[in-house]
């Protein structure tokens, strides 16, 4: 398939529909990472090394998010460990 | 009581100096004593659209300065009774706004007896955009169906919901969504995000659509806000949007394909 026919296919498949999964995707991920306090990244960091001590994930393994309740916010933390064999 | 409203987007050249300016003649023709406040320092425009630029004697900056009282600074509309413009100065300095200064000025016309302030942002999330919103009570967020201005609006909500001094006080910013330059041919060809999906992601209520129309650029050619052309779409949809705004209940027009006649396809 060349690069032409990426375009074509859009075409056909409507560029609003593609426009839109886009923007809610983006749009999630903007929001979970909006409000977050400034030593955010850093902590992320530091919990990612010690993990690391222990199981061998990489950086991509690790999802860290904080979702905004009215009350209380939720730190989330989200590893996926190795695969077992 | 008076009201701030402030017309927003993040995005630049999406139609907030047009719907500020629609908006607020179409609040003064209801009856409505209304100021609209350029706060594009060092890029004044809304001066132009209004058809006033050739009677800017003093500016914002001047009234905050001390160097001009807000009467000298305040243009009379000379078409709608009840409106006034405050244009922005064009001076290049970043800093000529300051929160103490818009504060005063804001409660200056709100002693004056104003009942609508409308606060015409400049582009950008920075300090331009943040004094514009800083003290309103309601915010208008005006979005083009396009993905950079739907995502653009949304970083502005954030801000709203978070920097502004209603939200620091505690308080909620009414948010109205305006979406302008829709084109209803363009959305059934799914070129082109509906209105439906940019309420569904946004989550703002819906105030109006304005279509996409040559008769914006003639007005602002001749420095008539386009809602005093009332035989256009987007004049009829600002009057829509204004009547809304102040409690009516009105459908909303021009979401769907107009079929043109012959005489207007060869003439619309
Ligand atoms: N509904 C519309 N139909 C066609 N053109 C429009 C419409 N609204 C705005 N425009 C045009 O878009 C451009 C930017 O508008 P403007 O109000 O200056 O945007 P902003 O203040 O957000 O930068 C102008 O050229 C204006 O004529
Ligand atoms: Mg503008």
């Amino acid at each position: 398939m060349g690069l032409f026919d990426i375009f074509r296919r859009d075409r056909k498949k409507n560029t609003a529909n593609v426009a839109k999964e886009r923007l809610q995707i983006l749009i999630a991920h903007e929001h979970s990472r909006a409000g977050a306090p400034d030593y955010f990244p850093e902590m992320r960091d530091e919990i990612m090394d010690v993990i690391k001590k222990y199981v061998a994930v990489d950086d991509k393994g690790l999802n860290v998010k904080l979702e905004k309740g009215d009350d209380y916010d939720v730190l989330e933390l989200n590893i996926t460990l190795p695969e077992r064999r | 009581m008076s009201k701030v409203i402030v017309v927003t987007s993040g995005k630049g050249g999406v139609g907030k100096t047009t719907t500020s300016a629609a908006f607020a003649a179409g609040l003064a023709s209801k009856g409505h004593r209304t100021a609209v406040i350029d706060f594009d320092v060092g890029l004044r425009n809304l001066d132009l659209i209004m058809g006033v630029e050739r009677r800017v004697v003093y500016d914002f900056v001047n009234v905050i300065n001390g160097e001009a009282t807000l009467r000298q600074a305040l243009i009379k509309d000379k078409r709608v009774d009840n409106l006034f413009i405050l244009p922005a100065s064009q001076t290049r300095d970043k800093d000529a706004l300051t929160k103490e200064g818009v504060e005063s000025v804001i409660n200056e016309l709100k002693t004056d007896g104003f009942e609508f302030i409308v606060c015409d942002s400049p582009a950008g999330i920075e300090k331009g955009a943040f004094m514009a919103l800083y003290f309103a009570d309601e915010a208008i967020i005006v979005t083009n169906p396009e993905v950079s201005s739907v995502r653009d609006s949304d970083r502005i909500l954030g801000i709203l919901q978070s920097k502004s001094r209603a939200a620091e006080n505690g308080d909620v910013i009414k948010e109205h969504l305006v979406i302008t330059r829709y084109s209803p041919e363009r959305v059934d060809m799914g070129d082109m995000i509906s209105l439906e999906d940019i309420v569904d992601i946004l989550s703002v209520p819906l105030l109006a659509v304005i279509p996409e129309s040559g008769s914006v650029l003639q007005a602002s050619n001749s420095g008539v806000p386009v809602i005093m052309d009332i035989k256009s779409r987007a004049g009829q949809a600002y009057m829509d949007m204004t009547a809304r705004f102040l409690g009516e209940d009105i459908p909303h027009r021009f979401l769907d394909i107009e079929k043109k006649g012959f005489f207007k396809k060869l003439f619309g």
